[in-house]
């Protein structure tokens, strides 16, 4: 939608913004959570809000709806809270990207850094075509070690990743330079 | 009841929603033929499908909260919640949901696991829906009924795309009437992923 005159362009922002401040309000903090010193973003109170909810759906489908998105990838498991409205809004295939031994046909594997040790995300086999366009789930992008790792299982099967999509960005962890030359958008950013 | 023997009876969507189900033989071990709906998914038609049969059945009955069972009902209870301007409540395995807890302990084959649902996330006397990808011997839904009750919830139905009724004829678990869309199947259609 092409904005010619300011006003215009200054209500869309302004519209934004309140969705964007609701949003934001309805995301409950919780400190010390899994651990000391962490204060953990919440998103399940925003859930509880049905206008927040919606309101975070459209903002991601009015960005990607013109962009020819052919398969949403949602990250287990808040990952599959948004990823299939979004996919379904679309027209766009849904792709669940899972823990080990959760998929049940064949699949490929792509092994991820945790602060301690390691972990492993999987997708199934033929679910992505080679130069599909997609776009990338998860509720809350931190240090960037799962959304890298979706990234790869994506790129090794040929698919083009346009662009990954977050509610809320941890921004001190500084996951978005791990993305390297991916584009991420997110709609909350937070510096706890 | 089966959608089929409430009204869908020779409904195109929901023979489309039982064809794109994949079957893979002996996950996650031998004897269980798995329904996978990872292939619904790739099927945008039949998603909505599922999705719009769901919300036409749901949307005008004051439901107030959805209910979905970690991982796969987060796939189906998000859009009918939407749909029919409803809150989203997750039901989770342990540790996974940061705030204060209730949990409800229920009975695998070999041991025992738990669900949890955060307190203050369904008020007394709310109306909900509860919703997982396939209901099998109930276990799992039981205990999510439990959970939702124990929080003074009215727990109008549980739905699920895939199931059986759990003893013939039967289509009630714990007093909550279940609805489902298509029977497991036993084999699969050929098909190339």
């Amino acid at each position: 939608m092409a904005a010619t005159n300011s006003d215009h362009i200054q209500t869309d922002a302004a519209v934004k913004d309140v969705r964007i401040s609701r949003i934001s309000s309805s995301i409950r903090v919780i400190p010390d959570f899994p651990k000391p010193g962490i204060m953990f973003q919440d998103i399940t109170t925003m859930l509880l809000d049905p206008v927040a909810f919606k309101d975070t759906i459209d903002l991601f489908v009015e960005r990607y709806r013109e962009k020819n998105i052919s398969v949403v990838a949602g990250v287990e498991a808040r990952g599959f809270i948004f990823g299939p409205p979004i996919a379904l809004a679309l027209g766009a295939k849904f792709v669940p990207i899972r823990k080990p031994n959760k998929l049940p046909g064949e699949v490929i594997s792509e092994e991820y850094s945790l602060e301690y040790g390691t972990d492993i995300m999987e997708m199934h086999v033929g679910a992505v075509q080679k130069g599909e366009r997609v776009l990338v789930i998860d509720d809350l992008i931190a240090t960037g070690g799962t959304l890298v790792a979706a990234i790869k299982l994506l790129e090794r099967v040929g698919a083009d990743v346009v662009e990954c999509a977050c509610v809320i960005e941890l921004a001190d962890l500084k996951g978005r330079d791990r993305l390297g030359d991916k584009p991420l958008f997110v709609l909350v950013s937070s510096t706890c | 009841m089966f959608a089929e023997e409430n009204g869908f009876f020779g409904d195109p969507r929901i023979k489309a929603i039982s064809d794109a189900i994949r079957v893979v033989p002996h996950f996650p071990k031998p004897g269980i033929m798995f329904q996978d709906i990872t292939t619904l998914l790739l099927d945008p038609k039949a998603f909505r499908y599922t999705i719009d049969i769901f919300v036409d059945r749901y949307r005008d009955k004051n439901i107030s909260l959805v209910a979905g069972v970690e991982a796969r009902g987060f796939i189906f209870g998000p859009p009918i919640a939407l749909a029919i301007g409803a809150k989203f409540v997750p039901l989770r395995k342990p540790r996974k949901l940061p705030g204060e807890v209730i949990s409800e302990a229920y009975v695998l084959e070999y041991g025992t696991d738990c669900l949890e649902m955060h307190v203050g996330a369904v008020q007394p006397g709310e109306s909900v829906l509860i919703v997982d990808d396939l209901v099998a011997t109930g276990g799992t839904l039981s205990a999510a009924i439990r959970l939702l009750e124990r929080a003074g919830a009215e727990v109008v139905e549980c739905a699920c795309v895939i199931g059986l009724p759990l003893v013939k004829g039967n289509w009630k678990l714990n007093g909550v009437p279940l609805y489902v869309l298509v029977e497991p199947r036993l084999d699969d259609l050929e098909r190339t992923l």
